[in-house]
């Protein structure tokens, strides 16, 4: 009965939307999150099942071992099949929808309402899911990206004994993302908001018998709530300001509702991006994400590079009417994000961990991001953000084939050393080719070297910036000149410490040990094909939104490249009254830089600079001589500093969580121990010395008892009657 | 001729009541109480309640208070007559309570007007029509047929109740 | 005739309660319970003169849970004779802590 519910609309709810949206039929778009949890089902209880097993066979005193004689137990054969396969079924089932509304003009979000969620007062929330050009990208990213780094992780975790579990795990993570970004209101976008963070604290943990490991989770958890706390107040505010959640009306008013660039909303799109800043790992609260890599490389790849973290963006994107209200509040946005941008890469540049690489690279691409949706491009910070998931995803799930081949290496000889460890590899390329290959085109691709996916939307990014500086009103024009400047500098840093990750990992001499090179090999096709997809859609995905300007000159092949804007004016429909706001208030955009020069001059300037850097760090880390970590010197001066991130950890322990210790500390020792419990066992003794006065009317004779209920009776009487 | 009838069961009734409460012996005091009950009836029966008058004298005076009876013969009880009355402050204080009441209850009940429809036309037109007791029987099985079913139900459970306490244990 | 039964009934409630109060043996305190039910039968009866049928109704159902509360009674008192080899409710003064 739930199901059928569940998967048929209620007709009512859906007639009345789709009066207004042209001929959109969804076609069962609760399937598309309904799936992700039969596999969390599945999954779930085969994990189940196999830790009772595990358990029973530790009782009996010996140990669970997979590949017995019987051969592996279907509790780590059939998530092979359950897990992508219903990301499998997911994404069909998205792209079905992705073409119906390819065929329509949809002009308004479709929303269908399955039932009523909440209903207090005048507060409803309906369980709802919105469907419209934004969710449908961000729905076809999720399950397409997803299902890809599924199948990959059927090849990087098929020995781990938590197998299934990391399933389950993987399955209702993308569950909870699609509740995300399909909820049709701030509610329940944060349902699944809550419910990402869940799974990746579950995930980043998955090892959690490792305490570092495990701390790592808890520290990305505690995090993300000082996040949630600015989303929560945002909300709050909302509310009062409109009286409902739902996105369609509270857009839908706000140009009327709220003064452009008024206190009120300022205050929500500042506390909005608290909560984006805190998911989306943006400074301050950027320091989890790198611990976050404690997690299996494919969970950074799904979780903290290609969907999760960039729910932040997704966010201000969705709220993108209320952020082109707010001049100061998108201010403070692209402010934030350029700085991340640039600090995380400064980080970057000095670490030796692949993957801690990778991550702050990540924090640095957020930054991106969020300068696009904080300067009005709505479409390219949306744009990045795909991008960004194929490539980004692409580097991780090859850092993930790297670790797996170096780890598999350092096992056969029993050596300790640091499987992630760029210091320990070297000359990989001649191992594993086809990792490299596609790496490359990654690394190309995060440059920003044209025509890889990277150049287009990172480009776009850094135009947009220069050109909302240069407009007539515009409100900053000085800080968003250093804004472009700090962006393409960044850029810049981007080209170099990538180039170096792919020199370190995959050229020059071999660093792993002679015994352990012959045990090098390349992963296997599970693993090799999904990164091949990635390639792929890393070199041609930025193809669909190549600007006017970029399209007709010798950038776009003089119009050869199909596609256009197509991305731009396919989201047209949902950033419209955010643009309309934009131009209303600020005028035309600038049309040069702000030191001169046109968008074709620039992006070409650009790409060349971001090549040029490329060889010629090819060049100069090529020319290093690497130490292999166990053997290495720590890094002095400037180095240092950045070697240890700027030792912004230690800052926030010693100003952050010190003093809350210590005050924690007082609170239990002084106020809990003392004056609270002593209040508690206060009252507990009045309570007893009132009881024993009470107990000396219990004689325990009936009697005694009747006459004091007749007394009673009296009373009542006497109170009735007078 | 009827107020004479009345006066004469109450004042039965109320020695009766006196007989129960005082009576050393429970076989005298049980006694004393079908006499209370039977007059009882006879005021039931003044106030046009045949049915319910018929219905006091064959379960109360008849099936509970044998009950009673056999329950007294089975323990043996009529020689106890050690320390039953209280005697003393809290005789005295019960005494003043009930008086109270009974001033209470009389000057509220007796003293003012009762006001309230005509009841009795109704009752009395639905005797004429369907008898004693189908007036009676017609609401029962009308507007109280639920409770009435569940008064079935809590017999039911009465007698299990009785039989599982009363059982001698065998262990 | 009705007023005076509402007195009867009144006094016939508080020889009852009286009974319950003073008396120590369980039959007899348990008799005394009994009259009292009685009492409050008889007023309702007495109302149903100026309210309707439905008072006479309300009796029917009093005498009806007055059987079952007999018979649970009674076991009671049975089962604490066995175990006290008495009814007074002197002797049971388990009723406290």
């Amino acid at each position: 009965m739930h199901v059928t519910l569940w998967m048929m609309p209620l007709v009512g709810a859906q007639e009345t939307h789709a009066a207004e949206s042209a001929a959109f039929e969804p076609f069962f778009p609760g399937l598309v999150i309904l799936l992700p949890l039969i596999g969390f089902a599945i999954n779930g209880l085969l994990a189940l099942r196999h830790a009772t097993a595990s358990a029973a066979a530790v009782r009996a005193g010996g140990e669970l071992v997979l590949d017995g004689p019987t051969g592996r137990p279907p509790t780590h054969t059939l998530p092979s099949w359950v897990g992508p396969g219903v990301l499998l079924a997911a994404f069909v089932v998205t792209l079905v929808n992705f073409v119906r509304m390819l065929g329509v003009e949809l002009h308004e979000p479709v929303v269908v309402e399955y039932w009523t969620w909440m209903a207090t007062g005048t507060f409803h929330v309906a369980a709802a899911l919105q469907l419209d050009q934004l969710s449908m990208v961000m729905m076809l990213v999720v399950t397409g990206v997803g299902f890809l780094i599924h199948v990959f992780s059927v090849g990087y975790m098929r020995d781990d004994p938590g197998y299934p579990r990391y399933f389950a795990y993987l399955n209702l993570f993308v569950f909870f993302m699609l509740v995300l970004v399909m909820g049709s209101s701030y509610p329940l976008m944060f349902v699944g908001w809550e419910g990402v963070g869940l799974c990746s604290y579950l995930l980043i943990g998955f090892w959690f018998s490792d305490r570092e490991k495990s701390d790592a989770g808890k520290k990305a958890f505690i995090v993300n709530r000082i996040g949630d706390f600015g989303f929560l107040v945002a909300m709050f505010l909302l509310f009062v300001t409109f009286g409902t959640l739902d996105f369609v009306p509270v857009f839908g008013d706000s140009p009327q509702a709220l003064a452009y660039g008024g206190g009120l909303v300022t205050a929500i799109t500042l506390f909005l991006f608290l909560g984006a800043a805190g998911k989306s790992a943006q400074i301050p609260l950027y320091v989890w994400l790198p611990d976050a890599m404690a997690g299996p490389t494919p969970v950074s790849a799904l979780i903290h590079a290609a969907t999760m973290v960039t729910a932040g963006v997704y966010m201000v994107a969705r709220s993108s009417v209320l952020f082109a209200l707010s001049p100061a509040g998108s201010a403070t946005v692209a402010g934030i994000g350029v700085l991340t941008a640039l600090f995380a890469a400064t980080i970057a540049l000095k670490q030796n961990d692949i993957k801690k690489v990778l991550a702050y690279s990540t924090v640095s691409q957020l930054g991106y991001m969020f300068v696009g949706v904080g300067v009005g491009a709505y479409a390219a910070g949306i744009f990045h953000l795909m991008t960004h998931a194929f490539f980004k995803a692409l580097l991780f799930l090859g850092s993930g084939a790297v670790i797996h081949a170096m780890h598999h290496a350092l096992h056969h000889t029993h050596s300790h050393e640091d499987p992630q460890d760029m210091r320990n590899m070297g000359g990989l390329r001649r191992h594993m080719p086809i990792t490299a290959a596609v790496m490359w085109i990654a690394t190309l691709a995060i440059a920003g070297i044209w025509p890889f996916a990277g150049f287009f939307s990172k480009d776009e990014i850094i135009w947009q910036a220069a050109a909302f500086g240069g407009a007539e009103h515009a409100p900053y024009p000085g800080l968003y000149t250093a804004y472009w400047v700090i962006a393409l500098a960044a850029a810049m840093l981007t080209a170099f410490y990538m180039t170096r990750l792919m020199v370190m990992t995959f050229h020059g001499s071999n660093r792993t040990g002679s015994e352990e090179e012959r045990h090098l090999h390349e992963a296997p096709a599970v693993m090799w094909v999904p990164l091949a997809v990635l390639a792929a859609l890393s070199l041609f995905g930025g193809w669909i939104n190549v600007p006017e300007a970029i399209s007709s000159s010798i950038l776009g092949l003089g119009g050869g490249l199909p596609m256009g804007e197509w991305l731009h004016h396919w989201l047209e429909p949902v950033t419209a009254s955010a643009h309309q706001i934009q131009e209303a208030n600020l005028g035309e955009l600038g049309h040069t830089a702000p030191v001169g020069g046109g968008e074709v001059l620039w992006a070409l300037l650009s790409t060349a600079a971001a090549g040029l850097v490329v060889l010629v760090s090819v060049r100069v880390v090529g020319g290093w001589k690497v130490t292999p970590a166990a053997r290495d010197v720590a890094p002095t001066g400037f180095g240092k500093i950045l070697y240890n991130k700027w030792y912004v950890d230690e800052l926030y322990d010693a100003v952050i969580v010190r003093p809350v210790v210590r005050v924690s500390r007082f609170c239990w020792k002084v106020v809990d121990a003392g004056i609270i419990d002593g209040l508690v066992n206060a009252v507990g003794y009045l309570a007893r010395a009132f009881g024993f006065v009470g107990s000396l009317f219990q004689t325990g004779t009936v009697n005694t008892y009747a006459f004091i209920l007749s007394l009673g009776v009296l009373f009542i009487l006497g109170a009735v009657i007078f | 001729m009827i107020d004479i009838l009345f006066y004469v069961f109450a004042a039965v009734a109320i020695g009766g009541s006196v007989g129960v409460v005082a009576s050393k012996s429970p076989v005298a005091s049980l006694l004393f109480m079908v006499v209370t009950l039977a007059s009882l009836a006879g005021v039931f029966v003044l106030l046009e309640a045949h049915f319910l008058a018929a219905v006091q004298v064959i379960v109360y005076a008849g099936a509970i208070m044998v009950l009673f009876l056999f329950v007294i013969m089975l323990l043996n009880l009529g020689h106890d007559y050690q320390k039953d009355l209280r005697w003393g402050l809290a005789s005295l204080l019960s005494f003043a309570v009930v008086g109270l009441l009974a001033g209470l209850l009389s000057t509220r009940l007796g003293g003012s007007a009762l006001g309230g429809g005509a009841g009795a036309e109704v009752i009395d037109a639905a005797i004429r029509e369907q008898g004693a007791v189908g007036a009676i029987a017609q609401p029962l099985f009308t507007t109280y047929v639920v409770p009435f079913e569940i008064t079935g139900i809590l017999l039911l459970v009465a007698i299990v109740g009785a039989l599982v306490l009363a059982k001698r244990h065998v262990e | 005739m009705i007023t005076e039964s509402l007195v009867l009934s009144a006094l016939l409630f508080v020889l009852g309660t009286f009974g319950v109060l003073i008396r120590r043996n369980a039959i007899i305190m348990f008799l005394c319970i009994e009259l009292q039910l009685n009492a409050v039968n008889l007023s309702f009866v007495a109302l149903s003169r100026l309210w309707g049928i439905d008072g006479q109704v309300f009796v029917f159902f009093v005498m009806t849970v007055a059987a079952a509360e007999a018979a649970v009674g009674l076991a009671i008192i049975i089962s604490i004779f066995r175990h006290y080899e008495t009814v007074n409710v002197n002797n049971f003064n388990l009723l406290k802590w």
